[in-house]
């Protein structure tokens, strides 16, 4: 059975709906790409998976059980599902390594001395050894987005969401986050992204979909979706971001 | 390559030299002429040897002041007991407006009537109501002391407003900081205790001083309802001597503690407007 | 007649611990008046041997072109003004014991009643430099060395006993100093009571001071203190309408205060209206006039005993 599944999922803010009935399956240690342009329900359906948003209509299933329940206390979801988003989001008054504790401090109880060298492990092995006792203002944007997966990591997700996670970044260190994503894929985690890296979605991805005004269009492999598009908004879509 | 004279000025630097030294010039000309004008044209008012006998009187300076040193010691105190208590109250007032839990919903509306309240009433008709009114019902001494429900008639009014302040602050931290607490499993009052409010506490540290300012200027309301502070005590002396030089003296106490602190304030304000843009 | 003068005549000393005892009797209504009588014709004859020079004593000439409105007599009174001082805040109708000392004093000096312009002042604007907007202003004013360096007094319309109005609680302490000091006490901050608080009785506790009479009456019901001081014609005006179920307990004796507060009418420094308001207030001293005028509107300050 797939590790995340969506049926029917319904978004609106006031009369503007945002997913309208989006249908979606993420396979064990599948990554999956959203693609479409902004304002096609790409980062609100990350939230809803994330339990940040409550959904009108439909189901979404973590190994088979319903999370969108109505009334469901959100936060054991949470840890499982690991989130990094456009703007870092770091904590401004925490180090790196304070980002990084303060989660699993608060939710595992576990002690700083306990911590320290678990994450020393993490830091290392995203290139961020020597940036750990650093203020977010002091690191730059990659590192700063570097710090925000390892954050998201020390929980121990089951699966991670990344919204637009490069979209913020000047163009020579998208590189270093995409390397971060390429590392975390081949250890196995189960991953969604929304992004416009075309060419890292064509590259990386297991399935890519195409969203619009809160459908998915278009869903499939990315050499079959980005080679040969069947439906008219997708040729439409990529012609101009290929371009 | 710059062309550089004797001194190793640029022209640019010469320019800018220049510039500065007429400012100041002309800055110090005109602080002259004011000062001047004030020191040499006052006197020469008609009544001013009435008034500077009334207020500025050196005689009763000399003898009052020390009296008035030793009664703002009272101020001093009220406003030390009194400060711990609004901050406490006022940060749980911020949190219970903000509270989303529905149960808690008759939490969020007290606090918002409560800053209601307390900020529409004029400081001194809640130290008359409550310094006079509670200890009316019955207490007991030494708990109907005037010292206990007048700080507590100051503690309710500056909860208020540190309430509000706070409230300002945490809602100037960008709900992304919610989110990612949130989505890293931590619940809303962690959240809320290790995210949100080390950052909002921060933002509105210099809007709280100038609270407290004014706090350590509110403690004289005290003096309606009993207690001997500095503006009674200047009172009193101003009733038996027929002049008002010990008030004059009193407000050079609260000055020399109140413009520091207010400089201060300014200067965290400035800094961290730097910092922000 | 200079108020040097009257100084050195003693008559106007200032309140406070070195003065010399009053005589014993005034303890009764009837001796009370005796000693008055006694105490204004010192007044009286003073002013009669200071003024050997100015034979003119006709009223009406004295006042002419000294009065802030020609031919209008402005006098000032608090706001509100307080029984039995005036009665019903209502000093027009000259009743109450300062009302009618205004109307006999403006009489005196060739105002009659309907020349007599009433305006009201907190002790605040009555000692504030510059013009005032009063010609006299009474309200239990009294005078002492101090004010006398800031403004005019007239010679005393009044004296009356400092006395002590204690809770319903605490009426029955002895009215002895030993016993008063451990009382917690309070007073009106801007009046001489503070000083006489602190000089003859100095409570073992900081006294609470107000800022006026209803602060202190109020404090005393909510039982924040045991005692105030009072004039004894307030302090039994009190005792009897305001707080319900307090007593005056006691006046403070001829050893200890050589003087009871003396009440003057307040004049701008320097005003030249003093010698005809002291001119006014000696002749009613002479005829009786104001003896009979207290004796209409404060009757009841016998009877209060002693502290020893």
């Amino acid at each position: 059975m797939a590790k995340i599944i969506l049926k029917g999922v319904e978004k609106r803010f006031g009369d503007n709906t945002v997913c309208d009935g989006i249908d979606l399956a993420v396979e064990e240690g599948q990554m999956v790409c959203l693609i479409g342009a902004s304002g096609a329900g790409k980062s609100t359906l990350l939230r809803c998976i994330n339990l940040l948003e409550t959904i009108e209509d439909g189901e979404i299933l973590l190994d088979g059980e319903d999370i969108s329940l109505p009334g469901l206390n959100p936060q054991p979801v949470r840890r499982r599902i690991g989130m990094v988003f456009q703007s870092y989001n770091l904590f401004p008054h925490m180090t790196a390594a304070e980002n990084v504790m303060l989660a699993p401090r608060r939710v595992y109880k576990k002690s700083r001395a306990a911590l320290r060298p678990e994450i020393t492990e993490l830091f290392k092995r995203f290139g961020l050894a020597d940036r750990m006792d650093h203020y977010p203002d002091q690191l730059s944007g990659g590192q700063q987005q570097r710090v925000a997966i390892v954050r998201a990591l020390a929980m121990k997700p089951e699966v991670m969401l990344f919204d637009e996670i490069t979209s913020a970044l000047d163009p020579q260190l998208v590189g270093e986050v995409l390397d971060v994503l390429r590392l975390l894929k081949d250890s196995g985690m189960t991953m969604v992204l929304a992004t416009h890296e075309m060419g890292f979605a064509r590259e990386a991805a297991d399935k890519v979909c195409f969203l619009k005004d809160g459908k998915v269009i278009e869903e499939g492999a990315p050499s079959a979706l980005f080679d040969t598009p069947k439906h008219p908004d997708t040729q439409a879509f990529l012609a101009r971001a290929l371009k | 390559m710059t062309k550089t004279n004797a001194a190793g000025k640029t022209r640019r630097q010469i320019y800018e030299d220049r510039l500065r030294r007429r400012s100041m010039l002309i800055a110090g000309g005109s602080t002259l002429a004011v000062f001047l004008a004030v020191v040499i044209l006052v006197p020469m008012a008609p009544g001013w040897d009435r008034v500077k006998a009334s207020f500025f009187n050196w005689e009763v300076f000399a003898k009052t002041f020390p009296k008035l040193l030793e009664a703002f010691k009272l101020d001093v105190a009220i406003f030390l007991w009194s400060a711990p208590a609004i901050v406490i109250l006022g940060l749980l007032v911020a949190l219970a407006r903000d509270t989303r839990n529905p149960a808690l919903f008759p939490l969020r509306i007290l606090g918002a009537a409560y800053t209601d309240i307390f900020r529409g009433v004029p400081v001194v008709l809640t130290v008359y109501l409550i310094g006079f009114g509670i200890p009316g019902l019955g207490l007991p001494r030494p708990w109907n002391s005037p010292y206990i429900w007048g700080s507590l008639a100051l503690i309710l009014t500056y909860s208020a407003y540190v309430a509000e302040i706070f409230r300002s602050g945490i809602e100037s931290v960008h709900k992304s900081q919610r989110s990612a607490a949130q989505s890293l499993g931590l619940s809303d009052a962690d959240s809320m205790r290790y995210v949100i409010l080390p950052q909002a506490i921060r933002r509105v540290i210099p809007a709280q001083m100038n609270m407290f300012i004014a706090l350590q200027k509110d403690v004289a309301l005290l003096s309606f309802i009993g207690p001997v502070e500095i503006f009674r005590q200047a009172g009193v002396f101003k009733s038996l001597l027929a002049n008002f030089t010990p008030y004059v003296g009193a407000a050079v106490i609260f000055l020399a503690v109140t413009i520091p602190a207010t400089r201060y304030a300014d200067y965290l304000m400035a800094k961290q407007n730097r910092e922000r843009s | 007649m200079s108020r040097s003068a009257l100084l050195s005549a003693g008559v106007l000393r200032p309140l406070g611990l070195d003065n010399a005892p009053l005589p014993k009797h005034v303890l009764t209504k009837q001796f009370k008046r005796e000693e008055f009588t006694v105490f204004h014709k010192v007044i009286a004859a003073t002013a009669l041997t200071a003024l050997t020079t100015s034979a003119a004593f006709a009223a009406g000439h004295c006042a002419d072109g000294k009065t802030l409105t020609e031919g209008t007599l402005t006098v000032a009174t608090g706001n509100p003004a307080y029984y039995p001082w005036v009665m019903d805040d209502a000093p027009e109708s000259g009743k109450g014991f300062e009302a009618a000392v205004a109307y006999a004093v403006a009489e005196e000096m060739g105002f009659g009643a309907d020349k007599v312009t009433w305006v009201r002042s907190s002790f605040d604007q009555a000692i504030q430099p510059g013009p005032k907007d009063f010609d006299f202003n009474l309200q239990q004013f009294s005078i002492t060395e101090e004010r006398e360096k800031m403004v005019d007094f007239s010679s005393a319309y009044y004296a009356a006993p400092m006395a002590i109005l204690a809770s319903a609680e605490a009426k029955d302490t002895a009215a002895t100093v030993d016993a008063l000091k451990a009382l917690k006490w309070g007073a009106m901050g801007g009046t001489t009571a503070v000083p006489v608080l602190m000089d003859t009785i100095g409570p073992n506790d900081m006294p609470l001071l107000y800022g006026d009479n209803a602060d202190v009456t109020a404090a005393m019901q909510a039982g924040q203190i045991d005692a105030a001081l009072f004039d004894l014609p307030t302090a039994l005006y009190l005792s009897a309408v305001v707080v319900e179920g307090s007593s005056v307990i006691g006046q403070f004796p001829a050893d200890r205060t050589e003087n009871p507060d003396r009440f003057g009418l307040l004049l701008e420094e320097g005003n030249a209206l003093k010698t005809c308001v002291d001119e006014a207030i000696a002749s009613l001293t002479e005829s009786g006039k104001l003896a009979a005028i207290e004796a209409e509107w404060l009757q009841e300050t016998t009877g209060v005993p002693l502290i020893k």
